[in-house]
């Protein structure tokens, strides 16, 4: 048997937002080649689901990696108060200048949850519709695979 | 490598509660799952199991032998059961998706003797839900 039991803590959320994809770095014509009509004017939007994995000791008093109250409030605070009903690209700075495609909202949201105080985020998974999903486990220094 | 997960569902009762805490503590870390009389879930266990395939019958495990060892280790023990008072392995532990997990891990890794365990899923919602895996085998992903 390798290794030691390792046990993580599974969460989803929902939230709506509306974005458009355009590159600032890319001629209109380009932009209407490679984005199709997420590049339309205007913008569109998705009901997206996050989910987040995090890990650590299961405190033996409470059974529990990390209070979900606690990582629901941070969550909360850090992503969900965010963008839920906002427009991506107009409404969170990160995504002034970055494109916001869904591979990009994974690496925007692993940064800010990162930093939760009470286990360590191993995860983060967004569908942006039921048939399209994108996940990020964050840079491992091993550069490790599955 | 070929990962083969199998999926079951149960149906069972639980609350939080440490008697080491006071009533008040109970309730501000447990919140709603403290409620004396407990409150249930419908569970969905995901099972996976990795292995190369037989090369005489293309299967990692014969499906019907996983589906009688869940039935029997965890389907007899937990559908329809209170899992604070009628599951001796979650005796003197709080029930959390976690320690449920954990439970049904050390319940199934001794009997998958085709293939090797490789996850184990617990959906306490479709919203909650914990894995349970060995280090170093890439199970978190």
């Amino acid at each position: 048997m390798s290794g030691e039991l390792k046990v993580e803590l599974g969460r989803r959320y929902r939230f709506a937002a509306s974005h458009r994809l355009h590159s600032s770095r890319l001629s209109e014509a380009e932009n209407r080649r490679v984005y199709g009509k997420c590049n339309n004017p205007y913008g569109h939007g998705h009901n997206y689901t996050l989910e987040i994995r995090v890990s650590g000791d299961v405190d033996p008093a409470t059974g529990m990696i990390a209070n979900l109250a606690d990582l629901d409030s941070f969550v909360q605070s850090e992503v969900l108060g965010a963008f839920d009903h906002c427009s991506l690209n107009d409404d969170v700075p990160a995504f002034r200048e970055t494109v916001p495609t869904t591979e990009n909202l994974c690496l925007e949201i692993f940064q800010r949850l990162k930093s939760f105080p009470k286990a360590r985020l191993e995860a983060v998974r967004v569908e942006e519709t039921a048939n399209n999903s994108f996940e990020y486990f964050g840079e491992s220094p091993e550069g490790t695979q599955p | 490598m070929v990962y083969l997960t199998r999926k079951i569902e149960f149906s069972a009762s639980h609350l939080y509660h440490n008697p080491a805490f006071s009533p008040e503590e109970n309730r501000r870390i447990f919140g709603k799952c403290n409620n004396p009389h407990g409150h249930g879930h419908n569970y969905t266990l995901e099972v996976t199991v990795a292995g190369e395939p037989d090369p005489v019958t293309g299967m990692v495990l014969d499906l019907k032998w996983l589906k009688e060892i869940l039935e029997r280790e965890v389907m007899q023990r937990m559908d329809h059961r209170h899992l604070n008072y009628e599951v001796p392995e979650l005796q003197g532990q709080i029930p959390t998706c976690e320690n449920i997990a954990r439970v049904i891990w050390n319940l199934l890794e001794p009997k998958i003797t085709q293939g090797k365990l490789h996850r184990v899923r617990l959906y306490e919602s479709a919203d909650l839900f914990a894995d349970c895996y060995r280090n170093g085998t890439g199970g978190a992903k």
